[in-house]
């Protein structure tokens, strides 16, 4: 079934040195570059919240001027949100999406290196803030104005960087959707296409529905500053709050622009060790599908301290209970895939187990988060900060890892050294709980988040906080060191790799040659 | 293997041990305070409640999980069997998640209507954000004044010894009877903020432009604090909020003194309108 690869037409093969890079329009290219990005954007974004870290270690102001503090929490999720998450699944969707629908590269390779090209730009702008006159932009991720309006010359750059990122994910959604729909093998019908496709296509309609949003809304925000509109603005006739309505409207859609991805991933990874089909393929289509819907319905949970009328409330209360039900859906048909099933676990498999009960707890508090009179306590604290930690962290960043190390030996042609591997695994997860598990207990205590000080009572907490922070960061470079070794050598992956494994892309030679699929496989 | 599947164990076993009820007691000041209204206590009460609902259901699924992660391995020589769907499996782990969504949501619409109702307050404060502190007005008596931090730069920069109110102290309390509805009034006078007593189970932004209300009506005499909880910009973290509930006999003659304070108010008759 394997596909006979063209080896004979050397055109047909990448060009040589940096040129490659630039102009390619190869699928498996454009996914490295992305990849490499997310890496490189990781360690940045990680250095910012060790920043933070460092200056929460204990009650005082120590190392950084309390502006610079808020600059790194701000650039610290721009960049792991917008730099790291969103380009590692697209990555992924560019090795991962034509070789397991059958097709042989993206619909759209010209648009596809724009796409990933415009990124660089974006990140550069942003980062050159960190030495604009009046620092780095310090208002929040959220942008809420008007303490965001008063941003320095930081301000037009931060926005024109979030519109270059806008573009360069609705170009790359585009691109997904054309893929999914158009370049699928002869018999590959939507219900055959592997979860990381359906969840993919769903993801894909989400950015483009929700990017565009924000690009309005941080438009408003520079016509606000430079053109003298009031839109945010209560003196001019606006509403600063109308802001935060037009923020999440993108931001709940956001979020599960970073988790579907994810739950594809999950569901692709726990089959293989399990050696069991997925458990309600059909169910887990609807439910992605569900909370995706839903997804648009639930915005202002981010926002129930504004003061909006009861109806409000208790609407946004309800319908963000619902998500519980086809997430918990998830959940329940992950567990029962490994019922019965024939267990092994390597790398990847460990990363998706640790993904599944770790994201299930960030998946209670956020239940927690839902009901309107306790969020009305837990809102704006460090309970907020483990919660979304807790999804995205051990959530979407653990499901970024289990994919690297699944598909790595696919990707490379050699096998990733498995020892390191658990090493790295379980260094992160308790790394990653001694970071966050205490923010719970310091957030229902009463410390707000986004402060560079704190009062006594939350020191033991905050100390174990930055402790696990440095290990989780060290960790990471362990992760940097297998990849690199394993792209640079190491034992010959077979073309399944797994034992397990199912699916076209295991099919073809490790690594995959340039272009594959030049013919159509055969579906079963 | 087997030796990290006992490092998996013994995890969750400490993970189980730090939800007892046991541990929780002893971590009192590291959950939600129950604080001093009735409000506050009925928060508090949600909050367990929807905690208790998670853990149970953490329960059954790593439950279930760990005994599958034990038994089903393939190390143990298990086979796998090849089902993959129950219509009934899917039916049943979507209604009844319904159903326990639906026992949380009506103590907590309950809850929220109480909390939304500010009417019949026996007096008003206006509250106003400011970067970075207070401004408190008393509607009826016309008394006012500014807030802020009063923790010494010596003891932020690691000059001096940390306090012990560090951080949660101000030079101007905000002053209120026990007993008494209280209704808040909170804007802002440039960014947003946030004024939050975690006692009093009371967050509201304030928003320049726009007032919220909220309400609180304290049962216990005490010093109750909080802090901005809404980015406000650089000294976001260094603009707390104190309350000091006293008596209403005693608040009577606080409001006595501040009056004849004021040099404005001092001129008028006092409304009286606090009973
Ligand atoms: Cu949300
Ligand atoms: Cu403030």
């Amino acid at each position: 079934m394997s596909a006979v690869m063209v080896d004979d037409h050397h055109h047909d093969g990448p060009d040589s040195g940096i040129k490659r890079w630039i102009c390619t329009t190869n699928h498996k290219d454009i996914g490295t570059l992305y990849l490499w990005f997310a890496m490189i954007m990781f360690f940045l974004g990680g250095l910012m919240a060790l920043v933070v870290r460092a200056e929460l270690f204990q009650p005082g102001l120590q190392f950084v001027d309390p502006q610079f503090f808020n600059s790194m929490t701000t650039m610290h999720a721009l960049l792991m949100i917008f730099g790291v998450v969103m380009p590692a699944f697209t990555g992924l969707a560019n090795w991962l999406i034509p070789m397991m629908v059958g097709g042989t590269d993206m619909a759209l390779p010209r648009l596809n290196n724009w796409s990933f090209w415009l990124l660089p730009f974006a990140f550069t702008m942003l980062l050159a803030t960190l030495f604009v006159p009046g620092g780095a932009p310090a208002g929040g991720w959220t942008l809420y104005p008007p303490l965001t309006l008063q941003t320095g010359a930081a301000l037009p750059l931060l926005i024109f960087a979030i519109h270059l990122m806008g573009m360069s994910s609705i170009m790359g959604a585009i691109n997904v959707i054309a893929t999914i729909l158009n370049m699928r093998a002869p018999g590959m019908t939507l219900m055959k296409m592997p979860m990381f496709v359906w969840t993919w296509l769903i993801t894909a309609y989400l950015l483009i529905a929700v990017m565009p949003v924000l690009a309005g809304g941080v438009t408003m925000l520079l016509t606000d500053k430079y053109f003298g509109t009031s839109f945010f603005n209560a003196a001019g006739g606006g509403d600063p709050v109308m802001f935060q309505h037009i923020f999440w409207f993108f931001g709940h859609p956001e979020v599960y622009i970073l988790i579907l991805p994810s739950f594809g991933v999950i569901s692709m990874i726990l089959p293989t060790f399990a050696r069991k089909p997925l458990f309600g393929y059909n169910s887990m289509v609807y439910a992605t599908a569900s909370i995706a819907f839903l997804s648009f319905v639930v915005w202002a949970h981010h926002m129930f301290t504004v003061g909006m009328p009861l109806a409000a409330q208790l609407f946004f209360m309800l319908s963000t209970m619902l998500i519980a039900v086809p997430t918990g859906v998830k959940v329940f048909n992950w567990v029962a895939t490994m019922w019965r099933g024939s267990m092994t676990f390597e790398t990847p498999m460990l990363f998706a187990i640790g993904f599944i009960v770790l994201f299930t707890i960030g998946g209670f508090s956020g239940l927690m988060l839902a009901i309107v009179p306790a969020d009305y306590q837990y809102h704006d604290t460090y309970f907020v900060v483990a919660h979304f930690h807790y999804v995205l962290v051990p959530g979407s960043i653990f499901a970024i890892m289990a994919a690297v190390y699944y598909w790595l030996p696919k990707w490379t042609g050699h096998l990733y050294n498995e020892t390191l591997g658990k090493w790295h695994f379980w260094l992160s997860t308790i790394f990653v709980n001694l970071t966050f598990f205490p923010m719970h207990f310091t957030g229902l205590a009463g410390m707000p988040r986004r402060i560079p000080d704190y009062a006594l009572q939350f020191t033991d907490y905050n100390m174990l906080a930055s402790i696990g922070a440095f290990g989780f960061g060290l960790a990471q470079l362990l992760f940097l060191y297998i990849v690199v070794a394993t792209v640079r050598g190491g034992e010959r992956a077979t073309d399944r790799v797994w034992d397990g494994a199912d699916g076209l892309e295991w099919t073809l030679p490790s690594p995959p040659p340039y272009h594959t699929f030049t013919t159509p496989p055969q579906i079963r | 293997m087997t030796a990290q599947l006992m490092t998996a164990a013994r995890w969750l076993a400490g993970a189980a041990a730090a939800f007892s009820p046991a541990a929780l007691a002893q971590l009192q000041p590291y959950n939600m305070p129950v604080g001093v209204t009735d409000i506050s206590r009925e928060v508090f009460g949600l909050h367990m409640l929807i905690f208790w609902i998670c853990v149970a259901i953490g329960v059954v699924v790593f439950g279930v999980m760990l005994v599958s992660l034990v038994r089903h391995r393939k190390s143990r020589g298990h086979e796998a069997r090849q089902f993959h769907d129950s219509t009934a499996a899917e039916i049943a782990w979507t209604v009844v998640p319904f159903l326990i969504l639906v026992a949380m949501a009506v103590p907590a619409t309950q809850v929220l209507i109480k909390m939304e109702d500010t009417a019949r307050a026996d007096l008003t404060i206006k509250i106003t954000g400011y970067q970075w502190l207070w401004h408190y007005e008393y509607l009826e008596q016309d008394i006012d004044f500014y807030s802020a931090l009063s923790t010494p730069r010596e003891q932020i920069y690691g000059l001096q010894a940390k306090g012990e109110n560090y951080l949660l102290e101000v030079d101007n309390e905000l002053v209120l009877p026990t007993n008494r509805k209280v209704r808040f009034l909170i804007t802002s006078n440039d960014v947003l903020h946030a004024w939050w007593v975690p006692d009093l189970a009371v967050k509201k932004d304030a928003i320049p432009g726009f007032i919220n209300e909220s309400w609180t009506e304290i049962e216990e005499p005490g010093v109750y604090r909080g802090q901005c909880a809404e980015l406000c910009g650089r000294d976001h973290g260094f603009m707390p909020v104190v309350v000091r509930a006293v008596a209403p006999d005693e608040y009577e003659r606080w409001v006595a003194g501040k009056q004849a304070e004021q040099p404005v108010a001092a001129a008028q008759p006092a409304t009286g309108s606090s009973n």
